[in-house]
Order: C-alpha cells, then sequence, then structure tokens
C-alpha cells in the first residue's frame, strides 16, 4: 500500500534526537518539551493542526531559533546553540514553508547557489585565480546539472527562480536543498499549494531521495502524502505530542482525531486556516 | 561583441594622454579615475552584499593619511618618556601600508558592525567616519590636523639604486590610476563571478536561505568589507600622493554620497556601474562649471542625478543592457553574478 517501498529492515539508530526541547515565545508556549529521535533512513513525518508548533521545531533544529529549553542532537553533535550555516554543513538542510527560492537569480544559479558547502576553494585561491578554482567551477556546474536532471526542472535552467509556476519553485526549493548534500531533509510543507498530480510525482521524487540514503523529517498537511511516504508518524498539538507510530495506527488513534476535529486525517489533505 | 566593445573602451582610456593635451582635463581625469576607484569599491559591499555602507570615505581617508604620514615620516612623542618615530619609507611601501591599514579598519567594522544590520549599519559606518576625521582634525601632533599634511611625496618608479624616476607629471599619474583601476576591477571581477561572489548575491537576496544551505553570513559580508575598504584605501593613497596635500576634509560625508551616486546611477551590483556613473559623475561637475554658475550647476547636477535614479531605478548599465537584448538579443552568455540586476521587470513582480 505504501508508495515508498522499504528496501532495507530498518537499523533503528537515532540520528536526530530531539530531548526535552521547549520553545517560549514570551508567554506563548510554540513547543513544549518534546522528545522525539528520527532514526538513518526514515521517513518521519511531524504533523498537527495549524499553530501546532512544526514549524518552530524545524527553527530550533536548524538553529534558526534557540530553544528555551532542551538539546538537540545529531549523530552524537549537539546541534543547540549552532548557527544555521553550522546546522548545514553537519548535513541537516530544510526548506521553508513559505517559498522561498532566489527569485532574481536563475534555475542553475539558485542550484550553483545551493552547492556552496561543495566547494572548498578559498577567497584567497579565488583571486588569485589558480587553475583548481576553475576546475572546481567546472565541478560544481555539472552537479548542477545533475540535480536539475535528479528533480525534473532542467528546462527550467536558465529561467529566474522567482518567474517559475508555482509547483515548480516548490521543486526548485527542494532541489536547492539537495545541493547542499544533506543527510537530513527538513522538509516544511514541500506539496502545499500542488495538484494531485504534482503531489502524486513529488511523492516519487521522495522515494528516490530516500534512496540515496537521505533521512527524512517531514511537515505535511497533505494526510495522503503522509500517509503513503512515512514510516513512522510524529503528531504535535499545542505544542506538545500527542501521539507516535506509524502511520495506521495514527489514523486510529482517538486523540489524534479529536485534535483534528473535523479537519479528517483521513481525508484528502487536511483543510488550511 | 563584447569583447570588441572591452577593447574599444581599453583602447580609448590607454591613448587619453596622447590625443588629449589640455592637462586641466587630464587632471580631472585622474581624479575621477581615483574616485570611481573608490566607487567600485562601495559597489562590492552596497551593490553585491547589499550593504549600504555611508561611512565609505573613512577607508579613502585612512589609505591616504596612512600612506601619507608612512612616506613623510613622523615623530609623536607619546608619553613623557617614550616616543615613537617612523623614517620616510618608500611611496610605493606607505602606499601599500595603506591599504593593508584600511583593510584591517574594514575587518574591524565588518567584525562590529555586521551583527548589527540594517540601519544600525549605516549608523555605525557613518560614526565611524565622522570619529575618523575628527582624529584627523584634533590629532594634530601626527595628521597636522586643519594645518594639512602636505609636501607629500609623489610616486617614484624604478629599479632601486640603479634608475629612479619620480612622477610629477599629469601623463604618468595618469596611467598609474588606469592601471590600479584596471587592477582593482579584475579583483572584484574575479570575486563576483565566482562562488565567493554568489555566495555574497545569494546573502542579499534571501539570507535565510542561503544560511539554511551552509552560507556563513559572517564570514563574507566581512571579507567583502575587507576588500572593498583595501581598495577604498588604494584609491586613497592615490589620492595623497598625486594631489600631495590632504586635510581631514577628505573625511567628508560629501564623498561618501558622491561614491553612493556614482554607484546607484551607474547601476549597483553591476560591474561596469560604478565605472560609468564614476566618469558621469566625476566629469559632469566640471563641464558644467565651464558655463554656469555655481548654483546652476547644483541644480543640473541635482536634476540630472533625479531624472536618472526615477527613469533608470536600476541605474544606467542594466537599462543599457536591457535595451540591447530587447534589440539585438540576448549578449554572449551573461555573467551570472550581473543578471540578478539585468530584468528589472520580474523583480518588480515579487
Ligand atoms: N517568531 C515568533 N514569534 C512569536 N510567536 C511565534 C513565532 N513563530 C511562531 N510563533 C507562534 O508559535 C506557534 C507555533 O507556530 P508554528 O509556525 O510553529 O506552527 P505550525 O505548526 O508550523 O503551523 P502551520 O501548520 O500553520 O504552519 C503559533 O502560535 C505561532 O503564532
Ligand atoms: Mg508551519
Amino acid at each position: 500500500m505504501s508508495a515508498i517501498p522499504n528496501t532495507a529492515a530498518p537499523v533503528l539508530e537515532p540520528v536526530l534526537e530531539i530531548e526535552h526541547v521547549a520553545v517560549h515565545f514570551g508567554g506563548l508556549v510554540a513547543v513544549a518539551d518534546m522528545n522525539f529521535a528520527v532514526h538513518e533512513g526514515e521517513v518521519v513525518s511531524l504533523i498537527g493542526p495549524n499553530g501546532a508548533g512544526k514549524t518552530t521545531a524545524f527553527n530550533v533544529i536548524t538553529g534558526f531559533l534557540r530553544p528555551t529549553k532542551g538539546r538537540i542532537r545529531y549523530r552524537g553533535t549537539v546541534l543547540t546553540g549552532l548557527r544555521p550555516h553550522e546546522v548545514a554543513d553537519l548535513g541537516v538542510v530544510r526548506t521553508f514553508q513559505k517559498t522561498s527560492v532566489f527569485d532574481t537569480n536563475t534555475v542553475f544559479e539558485n542550484i550553483l547557489i545551493g552547492l556552496h558547502r561543495r566547494g572548498r576553494c578559498t577567497a584567497w585561491e579565488t583571486l588569485l585565480g589558480l587553475p583548481r578554482v576553475r576546475a572546481e567551477e567546472k565541478r560544481l556546474r555539472e552537479e548542477a546539472v545533475e540535480i536539475l536532471e535528479f528533480v525534473g526542472i532542467a528546462r527550467r535552467a536558465s529561467e529566474l527562480g522567482g518567474a517559475l509556476p508555482y509547483g515548480e519553485q516548490r521543486l526548485l526549493e527542494v532541489a536547492v536543498a539537495l545541493a547542499a548534500r544533506p543527510s537530513l531533509l527538513l522538509l516544511d510543507e514541500p506539496v502545499s499549494g500542488m495538484n494531485p498530480a504534482e503531489t502524486s510525482s513529488f511523492m516519487r521524487l521522495l522515494a528516490r531521495i530516500r534512496a540515496r540514503n537521505i533521512t527524512v523529517l517531514l511537515v505535511e498537511h497533505d494526510m495522503r502524502m503522509v500517509m503513503g511516504v512515512s514510516d513512522r508518524v510524529v503528531v504535535l498539538n499545542h505544542g506538545k505530542i500527542i501521539a507516535e507510530g506509524p502511520p495506521a495506527a495514527i489514523q486510529q488513534n482517538p486523540e489524534v482525531i479529536r485534535a483534528y476535529l473535523g479537519h479528517g486525517v483521513r481525508g484528502e489533505g487536511a483543510k488550511r486556516a | 561583441m563584447k569583447t570588441a566593445l572591452l577593447c574599444l573602451w581599453l583602447a580609448v582610456l590607454l591613448t587619453v594622454p596622447l590625443w588629449l593635451t589640455d592637462l586641466y582635463f587630464l587632471h580631472i581625469l585622474i581624479t575621477t579615475g581615483i574616485f570611481t576607484i573608490a566607487a567600485m569599491s562601495l559597489n562590492l559591499l552596497l551593490g553585491f552584499t547589499g550593504q549600504l555602507s555611508l561611512g565609505h570615505v573613512a577607508f579613502f581617508g585612512i589609505g591616504a593619511y596612512t600612506s601619507a604620514l608612512l612616506s613623510l615620516g613622523f615623530d609623536l612623542q607619546l608619553t613623557e618618556s617614550y616616543r615613537f618615530a617612523v623614517a620616510p619609507k618608500p611611496v610605493w611601501l606607505a602606499f601599500l601600508a595603506g591599504i593593508v591599514v584600511a583593510g584591517f579598519f574594514g575587518w574591524v567594522i565588518g567584525r562590529i558592525s555586521f551583527k548589527v544590520r540594517g540601519a544600525y549599519f549605516v549608523i555605525v559606518t557613518i560614526s565611524f567616519a565622522e570619529v575618523v576625521r575628527l582624529v584627523a582634525l584634533n590629532w594634530v601632533d601626527l595628521t597636522e590636523g586643519p594645518m594639512a599634511l602636505s609636501a607629500i611625496p609623489p610616486f617614484t618608479f624604478g629599479i632601486p639604486g640603479l634608475w629612479e624616476e619620480t612622477i610629477y607629471k599629469k601623463q604618468p599619474n595618469y596611467y598609474l590610476v588606469l592601471g590600479v583601476a584596471i587592477l582593482s576591477y579584475l579583483v572584484i571581477r574575479r570575486l563576483v563571478l565566482s562562488r565567493v561572489g554568489r555566495a555574497m548575491i545569494a546573502l542579499r537576496e534571501n539570507e535565510p536561505l542561503a544560511t539554511s544551505v551552509g552560507i556563513d553570513v559572517t564570514r563574507y559580508l566581512i571579507l567583502a568589507a575587507v576588500v572593498s575598504a583595501a581598495i577604498a584605501g588604494a584609491a586613497g593613497g592615490l589620492y595623497a600622493h598625486y594631489v600631495r596635500i590632504i586635510d581631514p576634509d577628505i573625511f567628508l560625508f560629501i564623498y561618501t554620497v558622491t561614491m553612493v551616486i556614482m554607484v546607484i546611477t551607474g547601476g549597483k551590483g553591476t560591474l561596469a556601474g560604478p565605472i560609468v556613473g564614476g566618469l558621469i559623475f566625476g566629469i559632469l561637475p566640471v563641464v558644467l562649471r565651464s558655463f554656469a554658475g555655481p548654483e546652476i550647476q547644483w541644480i543640473i547636477y541635482g536634476a540630472f542625478m533625479i531624472l536618472i535614479v526615477f527613469f533608470l531605478p536600476d541605474g544606467i548599465v542594466p537599462a543599457i543592457r536591457s535595451w540591447w537584448e530587447g534589440r539585438v538579443g540576448p549578449l554572449a552568455e551573461p555573467e551570472p553574478a550581473e543578471l540578478s540586476n539585468a530584468r528589472p521587470a520580474e523583480r518588480q513582480a515579487e
């Protein structure tokens, strides 16, 4: 039934560990005592009604916010207190809920920027114009082509990021994130605003991303997608985890159903506020 | 096409002293060239990283003072018992030191103020330039204050001990400025058209996204500040050894404003922009002076500037480029870094 064939038996080794994390905005508790782990090779979905704290969780994991309490570790390294680019350097790369590409750069340049981490030449070497700088540039360009083809937007290479149709902009975001060679990819509502056909094709893309040994943490309101791609689902409500388990169990969980009251966990996709 | 244009440009620039015999005009070209170098350096910060530094003249002045002081030598009684004396250094060494010292202050300002971005950065840079001006004005023992540093030695060329040539004349000064300008252009171009430049542009365009793929904001902004300040310092050094007298007025805000005007009207974030803007706003005042009274001059200057900003909000170079592309087709492989400024229409669609 699952769209993603679960190839190898899952090795239960936690890569991302979230321990007692809380985020307060003044008096508002956006995330309260959050505990969960993501294991090597898994696709885990983080779901919950609007305002549940999902994006906030992404922001603390990737260093855009500091947690009020708690600790986050990735493959043993403590992420708490690191800045976003340092988190990215450890292989944890996220996308944004609100579409975010480099609007005034071409699609190809978007990917080249995403490939930043893949380059090693220093500013001095660049200034001196050493041959290795040129060699590196050539290699980066080849990698960019490969990524564009992988995601399926190669024919858009010379168009401006901001000029792409919405669905392709969302693909470009994922392509930019993939360019940074993540080992853990965090996707914040990647198919919101996509039509069902685009969503299905995105689910197939996710399967291919997974086949590249990239662990995925997904925030998504589209329940067809969540139930279709996830190994495990973590349900958040008012900043607290109210349920955790395989998709089938989550769909039956009375507390989850209550939290979504009328939004329908089983339905075609939860209505957005 | 592009190469042909470039060769034409170079040919014109290289032969100027041969056909322009009026020394006054050559002098104008030299000072214009010096300010154009400063404008190019400002463009690296303002145009490519998007940081508005309104204290840019500080780096220019620091380069000028450092280079002038080291070439003149100085003798400071710091405390009762401690004297700090520096013997006059060769001009080229003083000039290099000016670049390094200006670059160092670029690093300091970068470190301090990239923590405080946006409006605060603007304020920090303005204050910095003002503080440096006050230091130059009041530290009379070192800088002679308002009495100005005079008799600054001009550049010397040659092989030490064998043959030396001091350049007092305008023609060699012209080639010197042209050489430094070309070198600065190449440095900026190398940076901007590389992975480093892409990182800077990415920060300007979408900082959260840039950091999320591993681009270190502080690092690239500081790098831009250092290179920018160092090149501004080189322009200052050229100025000091060409004009041969400098006073604290070199730090006046109006010079920063002139540089900003050159960058904005020419096209910020394009490589050619500050050159075009620099030439126009360097030469325009002189042309106006030849036929209009002082008040009228400034009115025309201002009106011209407003017209450019109003009708060509992205600057002259991007406007020419899109006009050219509209008629003739795309320029051969647009330079990626500049592309972001090449299409005003889409940008407004955000
Ligand atoms: N920077 C902030 N300052 C103050 N409050 C914030 C901030 N960011 C988020 N919040 C609040 O924290 C709560 C959780 O927000 P968050 O964006 O994490 O929800 P979400 O689960 O991603 O919701 P959605 O499904 O709508 O994206 C909300 O009440 C939100 O208003
Ligand atoms: Mg959200």
